[in-house]
């Protein structure tokens, strides 16, 4: 039994993870190209969730058309708000490019309270079904997290290892300079990153809803939790956003059951503070330049 | 380096004038609703002024300070309730208590740069804010702290709001005086110099490590006191006021008055507070108009308005001077644009 509820927790904490790793990707991926904070990811994610919600309840779309929808429509929002905010607030001083997002963020977050009210509302995803894997009882959704989470990684992978157009973000993020000298073109690469994040910004949240509630607010936890991951993984790194992801769900998870779920929030908090107090740069930080 | 004469004089003057305008203020009025914005301007304006000698003049962005608020309300708060202590005592207790947690953060913080300052402070930040809400114990949790009593100095009762609004408006006045006395004092100058280049700094001998921990302990400390104030005006907390929300908020109320400018801070909050004041009647299309004047007025106007106005001043003023001299000194006005004297 014990050992039973101790695996049942490594699951959740993966479901958990999943989903801050893709959170955590989204910034991640911004602040190698950028150098910005984007504290409005959260509230991109928000979006994606109540754009799913309103796909699948007010159009009848299925499950999975309706998230497509969202994150076509998010990457499209990503990408606006680079040409529109972020852009023009590249050569300012970078505290502006972070006051821009905080006001991005009380934009979206009040727009979406007007339009669609501060009630919680319930996404009732087609896989509510549980199943029994050694021994471990899964709700089908929580599976299709993981597994969705996983596709989506390793199809970044691919897309940033393999294709040209994939590369020249590698590039920008590993040496700005050096892109430029190469012909790279920043605009478009910082607008097509700014399109991918959101639309994994908005894959994570439309995943997440059926175990979640979808409300106004609901972003500026993960949106936090997801800083705390790209901090402790190393700002700009892709593979310590994914890591650190899994570790704090997993964390997350565990210190809920063990400790104390009241300070199930703080875990994340406390993490970071023990880590950077011992390694000030983080777990994978890129060499100082 | 030579010091506009009038300038200087302005700068004099300003606090004197606006020290009367301000004592006048309730003499003129006795509606409660515009002396309870002049104190809540009061009072964010004495916490953001801790948060442009960090942010600002030392340059590092800390996004903690409303935990540190919090902390300074609910000491206060609960030393007051719970300990049945008087006012004065409360108070200077709440604000080195905020200094010594202050002090405690600031020496595993402040060995991160950058960003990763910026985001481990509000992690801090969040850590405050839920140890406020769930220390149920102590704090009352979200069920709030009543029943703070009034505060009291010797006979001398601060029931009514215009007390209240003297009270409030003294600290501001110190603090303000003792920012511009350290803004000018050498360790004002050091301050800047790690803004500019903490390698230069440290090259010229600076402790930096130890600069930056007495800025931070004494932004903390300003955020404290405001927080103390904060409770014995309103005598009612809930977790909600240590919330990040209110650190985007001063941040903001810094930005738009002009940040590392000795007046930046009253400008800005006073301007966003009746600004937000005016747009209440809006209601829920608040934040709607809200957020993309803040995303314009970041693009538009970079330095804030007490920044717009020092910087076209010390471009004319530079430019005044060239002409006397017709000399080439390229390298003065970047100089002077870059730090040196902004303080208007």
């Amino acid at each position: 039994m014990e050992v039973e509820l101790f695996f049942q927790q490594i699951v959740n904490g993966l479901v958990l993870g999943s989903v801050y790793s893709l959170v955590a990707l989204g910034i991640t991926l911004i602040y190698g190209i950028m150098q910005l904070p984007n504290f409005a990811h959260g509230h991109l994610y928000m979006l994606g969730a109540y754009l799913t919600l309103f796909m699948m309840t007010m159009y009848g779309f299925h499950y999975w058309p309706a998230i497509l929808v969202s994150v076509a429509v998010l990457v499209l929002i990503g990408m606006l708000l680079e040409r529109l905010v972020f852009r023009p607030l590249h050569n300012a001083p970078h505290i502006n490019s972070m006051i821009a997002a905080v006001g991005v963020m009380l934009f979206i977050e009040a727009l979406a309270r007007k339009m669609w009210g501060s009630d919680y509302h319930r996404l009732d995803s087609p896989y509510e079904d549980a199943i029994s894997l050694f021994g471990l009882t899964i709700t089908q959704q929580r599976l299709i997290i993981i597994i969705a989470a996983i596709v989506l990684m390793i199809g970044l992978n691919l897309f940033l290892k393999r294709t040209v157009i994939g590369s020249t973000i590698e590039a920008m993020a590993q040496n700005r300079e050096g892109a430029f000298l190469v012909g790279i073109n920043a605009n478009k690469v910082s607008l097509l990153t700014f399109g991918i994040a959101s639309g994994l910004a908005a894959a994570a949240a439309s995943l997440a809803a059926p175990i979640n509630l979808v409300y106004p607010s609901m972003g500026a936890m993960v949106n936090l939790k997801a800083f705390v991951i790209i901090v402790l993984g190393g700002m700009g790194s892709i593979p310590g956003a994914v890591l650190g992801g899994y570790i704090l769900g997993l964390a997350e998870s565990i210190s809920g059951t063990y400790i104390n779920s009241e300070y199930k929030d703080l875990a994340a908090f406390v993490i970071l503070v023990l880590i950077l107090t011992l390694k000030p740069t983080g777990l994978f930080a890129k060499e100082a330049r | 380096m030579k010091k506009n004469p009038v300038h200087n004089r302005v700068s004099k003057l300003a606090v004197p004038v606006l020290t009367l305008i301000a004592a006048a203020i309730p003499l003129l009025t006795s509606n409660t609703y515009y002396l309870d914005i002049f104190i809540k301007v009061f009072i964010w304006t004495i916490a953001v002024s801790g948060m442009n000698i960090i942010a600002g003049y030392t340059g590092q962005l800390s996004l903690a300070h409303a935990g540190f608020f919090g902390i300074g309300a609910y000491a206060l708060g609960l030393l007051m309730t719970k300990a049945e202590m008087p006012f004065l005592p409360s108070l200077a207790i709440a604000v080195v208590l905020t200094g010594l947690v202050g002090s405690v953060v600031g020496v595993i913080s402040l060995r991160l740069k950058g960003h990763y300052f910026a985001i481990f402070s509000l992690c801090v930040g969040v850590i405050i804010l839920l140890i406020i809400e769930k220390w149920e114990s102590l704090t009352e949790g979200v069920r709030g702290l009543l029943g703070i009593p009034i505060p009291k100095i010797g006979s001398l009762e601060f029931a009514t709001i215009s007390a209240q609004y003297y009270l409030i408006l003294f600290f501001l006045i110190l603090t303000l005086l003792v920012n511009r006395r350290v803004i000018h004092s050498l360790v004002g100058r050091t301050f800047l110099s790690i803004r500019n280049s903490e390698e230069l700094a440290e090259a010229l001998g600076i402790n930096v490590m130890q600069s930056k921990i007495l800025a931070f302990v004494y932004s903390t400390v300003l955020a404290g006191l405001a927080g103390a104030l904060y409770a014995g005006y309103i005598r009612f907390l809930g977790p909600d006021i240590a919330n990040v929300e209110h650190t985007f908020d001063m941040l903001l109320y810094l930005l738009v008055g002009g940040i590392s400018t000795l007046w930046g801070p009253l400008v800005g909050t006073a301007l966003v507070t009746v600004l937000m004041q005016w747009l209440q009647s809006w209601q829920e299309y608040r934040m709607i108009i809200f957020g993309p004047i803040l995303v314009i007025l970041v693009m538009f106007l970079p330095y804030g308005i007490i920044g717009a106005f020092v910087r076209r001043k010390m471009k004319r003023q530079w430019e005044q001077e060239m002409q006397e001299n017709s000399i080439e000194r390229p390298g003065m006005r970047d100089q002077r644009l870059a730090g040196g004297e902004l303080d208007a």
